[in-house]
């Protein structure tokens, strides 16, 4: 569905909504040590698919995020609580932070852990909670 | 013995599993399990009974002294067997009782629960813990009176039931707070043990009046006492289990155990012994005026833990050994009365003794075992039921105040007598009286006989060799009761003495007044109307309370006014911390405040654009000029270098603003509804908030409480959290646990927007939006109003919209199919579905 009189938009979100949604990813990994960090990532990613509701109605950005804002939800929250458990199994108090740091071939090291996780955790919830908002009301509108 | 809770717990969870295969068998199976316990348990008898006490240590949560230390001596030993033993009986009694009823899986799924929180409340040390399992009783106490879910009369008994000992429940928390501030541990041990003197403190009174709350709603003692004659609502196994033998004597249970540390002062004594003798009294004078075997002998479960709490009150060696053996005598003989009374029902068909008679020659066994266990009742020799009241009414000889309860005594014993005597003859003897037919009464099947033969014999038994049964089981009691060891014994003789006299002449006219128990019925009726008025009335009372309450509240606070809301919080925000501030902090006017142009440009734009928005009469205008004060303060958090609260200001009005887009359209024409008073006084509340915040800041500058944290933080950022972002570090690391909550608050508040926007009538017809109007008194409710199913909103829905007549069949969902329009979309549920229903005729 394209609204009329929207070409600008319609294109400029085309190209913007992919660059918007690597940006945030960017800014979610970075977050440890640059500004960034789940939460602002997952402003940005859900300002990114607001963009995209606002251009082609909320039917089609159900269609292009396959997932229900409610389920990403339920997902992050359950991301959020898994993160608790390592440090349980390590006979620590919760959310205790572990670090797995790998490295990759060509010197590059990751620390993987589990603030990442929890991280992530945020990230989901504060996405799907925002479009979750959006999209009932954009669909309220259009009917 | 942690391991022996556990094992009930796990039967239970692995019930449903066998039922599917084994139906009622698998009660029989299952009864195996409190069966093992029991032996395990009596494997016990001989080291308890020599002095010791076992302990085994398991830490929960040491942090904040809360145990699963488990603990057995005397008392708990006691305890634990008549849970497992009496429990046992009732898992088989309850296999064939409830034999092809379909909910007898959850049954016993509740009842293996029950047992093992039972269980675990005798068995705990810890306070704490002892007040979950408290807690857990109560919930599938609950649960088993409203088992027969579909009767409006059970389901208002376990409510009733769960209000009552839950509420109690509330105040037990709060003595056991007292009473571990107070000996400085939870850990009853290390309580019993301690030398300082709690009944000394100046908390004592307070925290008694709470744990007695607790224990008296739970074992139903005066004016809590209505509950439980009510929750004979429940199937009968419920009734032979939690209302005789085990929940209702729990919270004697604590009373007991406490008694060593918290007993003895004049408030115990005065307050339990009247108590005690009050309920003691009601029991057995609501017992006379019944008809119902269940009732009669509920009422007379009243009177007999009212008996027990007047002995604890007493407090005497004597009366703790009267005590424990008065509760192994009732637990025996009154578990066994129940089951029968199970029977009877089962099999005549009825319970009230006026419409039985007869039964004798039908049931042998059965009248053979209500006689002998109703002799124990009435504590005629040589029943162990005698020998506890030959104790009973020794003690009492012995007490203080004696005169005066003694007669209390006689006079509930006489009533006691005239009901043994009533549940042994009526249904059993004289001319024949039943529903059913004579020719279809017949014993029951082993299962539920096994229960009462064993309890009758081991109350013959008791009887006749009470020297053991007080060596075993009752005297170890005793001494957990009393703190030291009691000096006495249990016998059936004691020679001619004044107690035997006495107990000769209750019989003699309990007797009497048996013969003329019709004629005294009929006269007790004048009393009706203050029966009528019993504390039953206040609980009504208070319920009805409840609701106006909510009402009130909700008429008053919660009136959907978004102004008054606000005013309401900024008013009591401000007068609290403005209170503190001024009374503690002195405040020093700081004007030496530096500004770059830049810095006092942003804060110039932050300022005109709230004045614009206060001032603006256009919507669009304040939405802007709101956005504007957003990105300004956004601005100010990036000078003064918090780039990471600047973006988030940013993204945040961003779609802040996105979502007032949204709504602008839908939302009314922009007016002045207030007044220009109510325009001032709204000015001057938020000019108020302002200047406290402005104080707040300046106090802030200059004191410092404590060493501040963002120390710690950036020092550790990297080395402690491998991040350099100490903002992302704190809110996945130092604070994760904050942000875990904050998350799920922010869904809860997307869920909460959802369901506004979803279920509101207009936008989504489908929805249930009746069901708030359920909480609401019964009688402001039209009939038309009442929602009973989905499929009638459904239907009230489609007839609205003319998509059927009104009155038709119809099936909702056959309709949405047919819909041309609705097959090509991605249905999520029936709300979608109507809306699009409607689609096509707009």
């Amino acid at each position: 569905m394209m609204k009329p009189g929207t070409l600008i938009l319609h294109a400029a979100a085309r190209f913007l909504v992919p660059l918007q949604l690597l940006f945030s990813v960017f800014l979610l990994l970075r977050g440890h040590n640059e500004p960034g960090g789940g939460f602002i990532a997952g402003l940005v990613a859900a300002g990114a698919f607001t963009l995209y509701l606002f251009t082609f109605g909320a039917a089609v950005t159900r269609d292009l995020m396959r997932v229900d804002p409610r389920n990403l939800i339920g997902v992050g929250l359950f991301i959020g609580m898994i993160s608790v458990f390592p440090a349980v199994l390590q006979g620590e108090p919760f959310l205790t932070a572990q670090w797995w740091p790998v490295m990759l071939p060509g010197g590059t090291e990751i620390k993987l852990s589990t603030p990442l996780i929890f991280d992530i955790g945020v990230y989901l919830t504060v996405f799907g909670s925002v479009m979750l908002m959006m999209i009932a009301l954009t669909e309220a509108e259009e009917r | 013995m942690q391991l022996a809770v556990l094992v009930i717990y796990l039967a239970a969870l692995f019930t449903p599993w066998l039922f599917v295969r084994h139906q009622h068998r698998t009660a029989y199976l299952m009864a195996l399990v409190p069966a093992a316990l029991t032996v395990w348990f009596a494997m016990h008898i001989p080291e308890v009974a020599a002095g010791a006490t076992l302990v085994q240590e398991f830490q929960w949560v040491p942090g904040l002294d809360i145990s699963f230390t488990m603990v057995l001596d005397g008392l708990s030993l006691m305890f634990a067997l008549l849970i497992c033993g009496i429990g046992t009986f009732v898992v088989l009694y309850a296999g064939a009782y409830l034999k092809g009823n379909a909910a007898q899986n959850r049954f016993l799924v509740v009842l293996l629960a029950f047992m093992g929180s039972m269980l675990g409340l005798v068995l705990a040390d810890n306070l704490i813990t002892l007040f979950v399992f408290w807690e857990l009783t109560s919930i599938t106490s609950y649960l088993l009176i409203g088992f027969n879910h579909q009767s409006a009369e059970a389901r208002k008994a376990a409510l009733q039931g769960l209000i009552v000992t839950v509420a109690g429940g509330l105040a037990l928390l709060a003595g056991f707070a007292m009473l571990g501030m107070m000996a400085g541990s939870f850990s009853i041990q290390e309580i019993l043990s301690s030398s300082s003197a709690i009944n000394q403190h100046h908390l004592y009174s307070a925290m008694l009046i709470c744990v007695l709350l607790g224990a008296f709603t739970k074992s139903a003692q005066f004016p809590f006492h209505f509950w439980l004659p009510n929750a004979m609502a429940a199937p009968t196994p419920v009734s032979a289990y939690l209302h005789s033998a085990t929940m209702v004597k729990a919270g004697i249970y604590l009373l007991a155990r406490l008694q060593p540390e918290l007993g003895g002062t004049q408030l115990w004594i005065v307050v339990l012994t009247t108590f005690g003798a009050v309920t003691m009294l009601t029991g057995a004078f609501m017992a006379i005026r019944s008809t119902d075997l269940k009732k009669l002998l509920a009422y007379s479960t009243v009177m007999a833990l009212g008996t027990l709490t007047l002995l604890l009150g007493i407090g005497t060696e004597l009366a703790m050994l009267a005590f424990a053996a008065y509760l192994l005598a009732h637990s025996l003989y009154k578990g066994a009365l129940f089951m029968l009374a199970g029977i009877v029902d089962h099999e005549a068909g009825s319970r009230d003794v006026t419409e039985l008679g007869g039964l004798r020659k039908n049931l042998p066994l059965t009248a053979l075992l209500v006689g002998v266990a109703a002799l124990s009742l009435a504590g005629i020799p040589p029943l162990f039921g005698f020998v506890a009241k030959e104790l009973l009414l020794e003690s009492m000889l012995d007490g203080a105040f004696h005169s005066f309860i003694y007669v209390l005594v006689m006079v509930a014993s006489i009533f006691v007598v005239t009901v043994a005597s009533v549940i042994a003859l009526r249904p059993f003897f004289g001319a024949f009286k039943a529903p059913k037919e004579r020719e279809k009464i017949h014993e029951p099947p082993v299962a539920m006989l096994v229960g009462p033969v064993i309890l009758v014999i081991l109350s013959l038994f008791a009887g006749l060799m009470p020297a053991l049964a007080g060596g075993w089981i009752t005297q170890p009691a005793s001494n957990a009761v009393a703190g030291f060891t009691v000096e006495g014994y249990l016998a059936l003789w004691h020679g001619l003495n004044l107690p035997l006299l006495l107990s000769a002449i209750s019989i003699a006219a309990g007797l009497v007044l048996f013969k003329y128990w019709d004629a005294a019925r009929s006269k007790m009726k004048v009393l009706d109307p203050i029966v009528a008025r019993g504390p039953e009335r206040g609980y009504f009372w208070f319920m009805d309370a409840i609701v106006w309450v909510a009402e009130w509240q909700t008429r008053k606070l919660q009136n959907g006014s978004m102004r008054n809301y606000m005013r309401t919080i900024v008013l009591v925000f401000v007068g609290l911390t403005g209170y503190t501030l001024l009374t503690r902090y002195q405040l020093h006017w700081n004007w030496d405040v530096s500004l770059y142009f830049h810095e006092f440009i942003a804060v110039g734009i932050l300022v005109a654009a709230g004045g614009a928005a206060c001032l603006t009469h256009s919507r669009l205008g304040s939405v802007a000029a709101m956005g504007a004060v957003g990105f300004s303060v956004a601005l100010i958090f990036i000078l003064f270098s918090a780039p990471d609260l600047g973006i988030t200001q940013i993204l945040i009005e961003t779609l802040t603003v996105i979502l007032l887009v949204l709504v602008l359209f839908r939302l009314p024409s922009f007016s002045n509804i207030s007044t220009t008073r109510e325009r001032i006084r709204d000015a001057a509340v938020a000019l108020l908030a302002g200047v406290l915040i402005t104080f707040l800041i300046m106090i802030t500058i200059d004191v410092q409480l404590f060493e501040p944290i963002s120390g710690y933080m950036i020092e550790n950022s990297y080395p402690l959290a491998h991040g350099r972002n100490i903002v992302n570090v704190i809110l996945v690391d130092y604070r994760a646990l904050d942000t875990l909550g904050e998350i799920f608050v922010l869904a809860l508040a997307a869920m909460g927007v959802y369901a506004m926007i979803k279920f509101n009538p207009e936008t989504s017809p489908g929805a249930n939006h009746y069901a708030g109007t359920l909480i609401l008194p019964k009688k402001e409710l039209n009939e038309k109003d009442i929602v009973h199913s989905l499929e009638e909103i459904h239907q009230k829905m489609l007839e609205e919209q003319n998509i059927v007549t009104a009155g038709s069949d119809n099936d909702s969902d056959d309709e949405a199919d047919e819909d041309p329009y609705t097959t090509d979309r991605d249905e999520q549920n029936g709300d979608d579905q109507e809306s699009d229903n409607r689609e096509p005729r707009s």
